[in-house]
């Protein structure tokens, strides 16, 4: 799997290289600035982009800018944004950039990096991988909602995952429970948020994150 | 605010012939009273002055008695103070009428009673004395009373003087007013007078009461120049509003520094301390227990995550990122999405506000609405950011149970507090059972949009 890098700290483009390819994917480009990405998922059509939020010159939000830049550069080219800090504001916006194939993580979470590495290759692969942070407020946000109010805890887990993006293997390993069993909490939720059900993960998450954003 | 341009607008459409003689009538009455007032004034003035100029001469015809001794005490600590109140109290009651009648708002020009050591009633008295003698508004109060009675009577009383005597002259001369006259057939004294008596009588009462409006404005005018605070007096509110504000602002960033030194202290700090420790020993054991080194480097890692997540804690309390990548309007809809009640949100932002005033606005919005959520159990609120004739405007509002009260919240105060060093004001209606609505206002220009190169 080959992989571009767009992160302006050393320390951290370096041992995010070899993190990745310790884990068998290969980093064609690690880069330092938006134009730079762009150039490089163009010459190297990689099937997936890491980018951080913040780039030089301004340290803004140069990085998510780069990044749905590159999206249009060549479309369907799955991102994953990485940020020191998680905005909804910013994760509306790239789910609103096409489907599928988007991710937006805290650095923190390059600390586990099998964890982390799973990330990436469910979003090369068109998969959704949204931060717990993004979620645990979207949820919060969502606290008044009738039908969220419904749910029972162990059905708001499974939701919470869910729109992380997980697959339902993966959500059963992660609560220690039967796959039967997710798949029946997972029925259970869609039937009350009115939610039509889905066999397709990408189609699920997306229906998910749109309900809890409203 | 728009009922009452419709208002003013019917007001100004419903204008009928008669509202202007109903307006002279009004305004005639009006000068009259203040012009009473000024009288008042300056016969209290010509008292003050009698009373002083016998208490100079007193040891002349009283000799050098305990009863001389007493009664310029008794002058000095009851009368002098009185009768300045008093005459503090005139120039406010017409200051406060010029505003009402004459449409000339007089601000209050008074230092305020300095604070100071010592109850007794000599102190207090001795303060209150060079309080009330070292203002220079109290000698222009003195100066408006032996001005303003004799312009008072001409300009306020001037109207009311025409109106009367127009309508005397009315009644007087003419022939009718006169019926034995008219009917033993002989006119009065002065028939051309009388004929000219109707005339020159409406034209009196006519001048009167279009005079009267205009000589009660330049009346208020000639107040403010004697009543109103100087451009002296203004600016030493001024430096002395800055002064406060500025000692304010002051001790909130000493404040915070403190909190954030605290943070690290705590937080950061600790946690890398125990990721140092965990992976010292972790080093340790690697030979000889692998699995106890496992364990310690989990714990380092969680360390690790912890540091991070509280250090980012400490940044978005200190200059929120969205705040900088974005600015004020996207960074309070940031805060909006992560209300747990809906939010409508509405904004209409040119441009960006100074670093400063954008960070004072987005903290203050983000307390407000936090307290929204924490206290109004509202289920719903509105949020809106404008910016117009040089000020830069946030209103909250929200449908919860009101009763929001800056005097008590400590939250509200603070607020006031942070905007106060930016000449800023809040503004909170909560009356019970709601709805709240807060509006804050901080004076300053936006900059022109960065455009982006993406």
């Amino acid at each position: 799997m080959r992989v571009v890098i767009a992160e302006d700290l050393f320390l951290l483009r370096d041992g995010l290289t070899r993190m990745l390819e310790a884990y068998g994917l290969h980093v064609t480009a690690a880069v330092d600035n938006g134009p730079d990405l762009l150039a490089a998922v163009t010459k190297d059509q990689p099937d997936v982009a890491i980018v951080d939020v913040r780039l030089p010159p301004t340290f803004t939000d140069e990085g998510l800018r780069a990044a749905l830049a590159a999206r249009t550069e060549v479309p369907g080219l799955p991102v994953l944004v990485l940020s020191q800090y998680v905005e909804q504001l910013y994760a509306r916006e790239l789910l609103a950039c096409g489907t599928g194939g988007i991710g937006y993580l805290l650095k923190d979470r390059v600390l586990n990096s099998a964890q982390f590495t799973d990330a990436v290759r469910r979003v090369a692969a068109g998969g959704t991988a949204m931060d717990p942070e993004v979620i645990a407020r979207l949820l919060d946000h969502s606290s008044a909602d009738r039908a969220v109010a419904t749910l029972s805890p162990r059905e708001r887990e499974v939701l919470g995952l869910m729109a992380e993006g997980r697959s339902n293997a993966a959500i059963a390993q992660q609560l220690v429970i039967t796959e039967r069993a997710v798949a029946k909490h997972t029925a259970s939720i869609f039937l009350r948020l009115g939610l039509q059900p889905s066999d397709d993960d990408n189609r699920r998450v997306l229906a998910v994150l749109a309900y809890l954003g409203r | 605010m728009s009922n009452k341009v419709a208002a003013l607008g019917a007001g100004a459409r419903r204008r009928g012939p008669w509202s202007w003689t109903s307006e002279g009538v009004a305004a005639a009455g009006h000068g009259l009273a203040l012009a009473g007032l000024a009288l008042a004034g300056a016969a209290l003035l010509i008292a003050l002055a009698a009373g002083l100029a016998l208490l100079v001469r007193l040891p002349a015809y009283s000799g050098p008695t305990s009863h001389g001794g007493l009664l310029r005490l008794l002058f000095i600590a009851v009368v002098i103070p009185g009768s300045l109140l008093c005459i503090r109290r005139l120039a406010g009651l017409t200051r406060s009428l010029a505003g009402k009648w004459c449409g000339v708002p007089i601000a209050v020009p008074y230092r305020p009673m300095p604070g100071g050591e010592g109850a007794s009633p000599w102190s207090l008295l001795r303060r209150c004395l060079r309080w009330l003698l070292a203002d220079p508004a109290t000698w222009r109060d003195l100066l408006w009373m032996a001005a303003g009675a004799c312009v008072g009577l001409v300009l306020a009383a001037a109207p009311a003087v025409l109106v009367l005597a127009g309508l005397r002259t009315m009644t007087t001369l003419h022939p009718f007013a006169h019926p034995f006259s008219a009917a033993s057939g002989a006119w009065p004294a002065f028939p051309h007078a009388a004929v000219l008596a109707i005339p020159l009588g409406l034209a009196a009462v006519a001048a009167g009461l279009w005079s009267g409006p205009r000589l009660l404005a330049v009346y208020g005018l000639f107040a403010r120049t004697m009543l109103g605070p100087t451009r002296q007096a203004d600016l030493a509110q001024r430096v002395d509003h800055l002064a406060l504000t500025r000692s304010e602002s002051i001790d909130t960033g000493a404040a915070e520094m403190r909190r954030i030194e605290r943070d690290l202290h705590d937080g950061a700090q600790a946690r890398l301390i125990a990721m140092g420790m965990a992976l010292d020993a972790a080093d340790q054991l690697l030979d000889t227990s692998p699995a106890a080194a496992r364990a310690l480097l989990a714990e380092a890692r969680e360390s690790s995550i912890k540091a991070l997540s509280e250090l980012r804690g400490l940044v978005r309390g200190i200059h929120p990122p969205v705040l900088a990548d974005r600015g004020l309007a996207e960074a309070v809809r940031a805060l909006a999405l992560d209300m747990p009640l809906r939010v409508h949100f509405d904004s209409e932002l040119p441009g960006r506000a100074p670093a400063p005033a954008e960070s004072a606005a987005y903290f203050a919005a983000s307390e407000l609405m936090a307290n929204v959520s924490k206290h109004a159990e509202a289920s719903q609120a509105w949020v809106e950011i404008r910016h117009g004739s040089g000020m830069l405007r946030v209103s909250v509002t929200d449908d919860g149970n009101g009763g929001a009260d800056p005097a008590r919240g400590t939250g509200l105060r603070g607020i006031e507090r942070r905007l106060a060093a930016f000449d800023g004001v809040l503004a909170v209606s909560s009356p019970p059972g709601g709805p709240t609505v807060v509006n804050m206002e901080i004076p300053c220009a936006l900059s022109s949009p960065k455009t982006s190169s993406c």
